[in-house]
């Protein structure tokens, strides 16, 4: 059957093309477990090709969930975790998954909301400014997703005493969802939104919302880097992984990370030193 | 309505100025895609011959396995992909998680039911025709099975495409196994769910655009390449 | 209708001496001994006895219905039956080649050629002879000049002469025949009709179902008539129609004469 001998070699000539198997010499690698907001925030692409610089090491981003990363490098999936959940992080080297964890940088989170302000809450007291939304009908919208920046949203609600448990604001409304889709609701329900700088620095949608809460210690963002412990996960690389971790807490990775600016404004503040 | 026009003309831009990292992304889909289509019809195409001629105990039981399956939702595919070559899982020392070829293991296997299914019943409707002609020439039921997929190949055209459109339309698969990294394995649905979370709407619907005129090129090459031949099935003498 | 209980009125076609029926058994191909087809519920065929020899021209006739289809596929071995079904081996030991044409051939969406190289490749025909009896056969038939066509692309007739080259091609001993012009126009019956009549020339015995009375006078040396699933009369065709029958048997002629 020359015709059907024909037409199967064509497709596999074709599926060996659309190259299935690459093989070429695979330059340095590491995969990184990172978060959504970070990604999205723009710094990898200005942070990674100076470290490709330095070290010719490829960095793989794969930017998902806190939880969800974590649990990636939990699985050895991934070489080298940066996100910014530091109870969780300690909780992964106490489980062993890791050797140590350093603190890289920090950046913030903000209390956005209409520029009409219902609810009073502008000012520098983020514990203040949620006891107040409470008590109103304001509209307020939480992400809902487990994430890191979620986790530090509930951390808030409980300094200013109020168990959201018992008694939610009447306004209250959760997305499941990320950053961005959160400002965009926010937005078009012209709603209170607790979000990181960064996101919001480079959200396009913003409506009639503007900063109202910002500057308060309690609402720094700690980053930590963690390298995945070869002795639970014998394929991480965790040479290569460490000189990422090493490179971003020298002054070279620090200083690299002070200069990203959105508009002018600086987003991270490093802190390694601390 | 304004976030369309916009749209149109973002997309547009985006063809015209030629961006590099949109060719990169595009190119990747249609590679990802169409290998996972051609494995899926190799292995599907079989499948869906020897479903329609088997008779073995619990074939019926084969059969709805199959035809359930081809609902299965692309997000599940990809956990199942991932837990199966994450590091922990049993193929992790291939180490081909969050690279392309794990992508293309997770839209083989979300094709292979869909190929599977309508291709008996292409053959089965074909049979219904000359199944016992061919016998009478010799032919064995899997033998006959295979000639009326040759017979029907404009039939199994269409489910190919069909396949190539589940494959590349579907976002879950390609996320979770990938791993969407930038220059690697973003393809253009999971760079449309990331410009959405970001809340960048206008160049998520332009990217959507040249998704859909991307598919809408490859299957006007496709009904080119049938034009051609169905042409001479007209002439009835 | 079938409450015939006289046994079937059968006659070898060579004499009735010992010779005779050792000339009669040598050249015997095929044998059914009282077989029956049941398809569900249905009795399809009953109490079968059939000899089939070397060079006969055997013609079925008999109402829709009757077993004239189920009949020639148990000649050709292809439904499940009860009862006894000897292949006799010809000359060299070999088994005789069976080839079988239908009222509407299936052909593939495929070229002309293609469809005769198919049924060579699915007999086991080496390559290099296929090529070589694939074009023989299309000349045979007149279809050598439409080869690379394809074959839906062809007429009722044509595409009937291309089912016989299909088989003429595969060297058959025997050839069944299912109603094998019943849709074609009269022009294409009777070129097809020619082609039996050479092919049955070349020495293949044939065994062919047909509506059509003028049609098995013309072309038969041999008529048997079926009845709901019963061979009730096998007879030379001077026999069958110039003979006596019983009275369902020649009630049917009465009324397929009619329309010939």
């Amino acid at each position: 059957m020359d015709m059907i001998t024909r037409r199967w070699t064509l497709v596999l000539l074709m599926a060996s093309l659309l190259g299935l198997a690459p093989a070429r010499a695979q330059d340095k690698f590491i995969v990184m477990a990172s978060t959504t907001s970070t990604e999205q925030s723009g710094l990898f692409g200005h942070l990674l090709p100076l470290f490709k610089q330095a070290t010719g090491i490829d960095v793989r981003v794969v930017a998902v969930g806190t939880g969800q990363a974590l649990d990636i490098a939990r699985r050895g999936d991934a070489d080298v975790v940066f996100v910014h959940d530091t109870a969780a992080e300690e909780k992964f080297v106490a489980e062993g998954h890791s050797v140590k964890r350093q603190p890289v940088m920090y950046n913030d989170f903000v209390l956005v909301g209409p520029a009409s302000d219902p609810a009073k809450v502008k000012g520098n007291d983020i514990a203040a400014a949620l006891a107040k939304l409470h008590g109103t009908t304001a509209v307020f919208i939480s992400r809902g997703d487990k994430s890191g920046t979620h986790a530090a949203e509930l951390r808030l609600w409980k300094a200013a005493g109020i168990d959201l448990a018992t008694g939610k604001p009447a306004g209250y409304r959760e997305c499941g969802c990320g950053m961005g889709p959160a400002l965009n609701m926010g937005s078009s329900l012209n709603a209170y939104v607790f979000t990181d700088r960064g996101t919001w620095l480079s959200f396009k949608n913003r409506g009639d919302l503007v900063v109202l809460v910002e500057g308060d210690k309690r609402l720094f963002n700690q980053y930590g880097v963690m390298v995945v412990n070869p002795a639970k996960h014998p394929n991480v690389k965790s040479a290569l992984a460490q000189q990422f971790a090493d490179w971003v807490v020298s002054k070279a990775g620090q200083d690299a990370i002070a200069s990203y600016k959105i508009g002018g404004q600086q987003l991270f503040f490093p802190n390694a030193d601390r | 309505m304004n976030s369309i026009t916009d749209s149109v003309l973002l997309a547009a831009q985006l063809i015209s100025r030629a961006d590099p990292e949109l060719w990169r992304i595009v190119g990747l889909s249609l590679r990802v895609s169409t290998t996972a289509c051609a494995i899926g019809a190799g292995i599907g195409l079989c499948l869906g011959a020897w479903l329609a001629v088997a008779r073995f105990p619990g074939h019926g039981v084969a059969i709805w396995l199959v035809n359930s399956l081809l609902s299965l939702p692309s997000v599940v595919v990809g956990l199942l992909v991932y837990l199966l070559l994450s590091r922990s899982g049993p193929l992790g020392e291939l180490g081909v998680l969050f690279t392309p070829t794990a992508m293309v293991v997770a839209q083989s296997i979300l094709v292979v039911p869909l190929i599977a299914a309508l291709s008996r019943r292409l053959v089965l409707n074909g049979l219904r025709d000359g199944g016992d002609q061919l016998r009478s020439l010799g032919a064995g039921p899997f033998q006959s099975a295979l000639l009326m997929l040759v017979h029907e190949r404009f039939g199994v055209l269409t489910v190919l495409l069909t396949a190539f459109g589940r494959a590349v339309a579907e976002v879950g698969a390609v996320m979770i196994v990938g791993g969407n990294i930038e220059g690697f394995t973003r393809v253009m649905t999971t760079a449309i769910a990331l410009e959405t979370s970001k809340g960048d709407l206008p160049l998520a619907l332009a990217l959507g655009l040249v998704l859909l005129g991307v598919v809408g090129v490859v299957n006007l090459v496709v009904i080119a390449m049938q034009g051609r031949t169905s042409l001479e099935r007209e002439v009835y003498v | 209708m079938s409450s015939t209980l006289l046994p079937p009125v059968v006659e070898p076609a060579a004499a009735a001496n010992a010779d005779g029926r050792a000339a009669a058994a040598a050249s015997t191909l095929l044998e059914l001994t009282q077989v029956g087809v049941r398809f569900g519920q249905v009795q399809a065929l009953q109490g079968i006895d059939l000899v089939l020899r070397r060079g006969d021209r055997l013609a079925l006739v008999g109402a829709n219905g009757s077993g004239k289809t189920t009949l020639l596929r148990v000649l050709h071995g292809l439904v499940p039956f009860v009862g006894q079904r000897r292949v006799l081996s010809i000359a060299n030991g070999r088994t005789p080649v069976t080839a079988m044409l239908f009222q509407r051939p299936f052909l593939l969406s495929l070229s002309a050629r293609f469809n005769v190289l198919l049924g060579l490749w699915l007999r086991g025909v080496p390559r290099d002879r296929r090529q070589d009896r694939c074009e023989r056969a299309l000349r045979r038939v007149g279809l050598q000049a439409l080869a690379a066509r394809p074959a839906r692309a062809l007429s009722g007739g044509q595409q009937q002469r291309l089912a016989l080259a299909r088989a003429w091609a595969l060297e058959p001993d025997i050839l069944l025949l299912d109603e094998p012009t019943a849709s074609l126009d009269p022009s294409a019956k009777r070129e097809v009709e020619r082609l039996i009549e050479a092919l049955a020339a070349d020495g293949v015995t044939v065994v062919m179902s047909t509506h059509n009375l003028g049609q098995a006078k013309r072309l038969a040396t041999r008529v048997a008539y079926l009845d709901a699933g019963r061979l009730v009369v096998d007879l030379p065709v001077d026999r069958f129609f110039n003979e006596a029958l019983p009275s369902e048997a020649a009630r049917f002629l009465r009324g397929e004469l009619a329309w010939t």
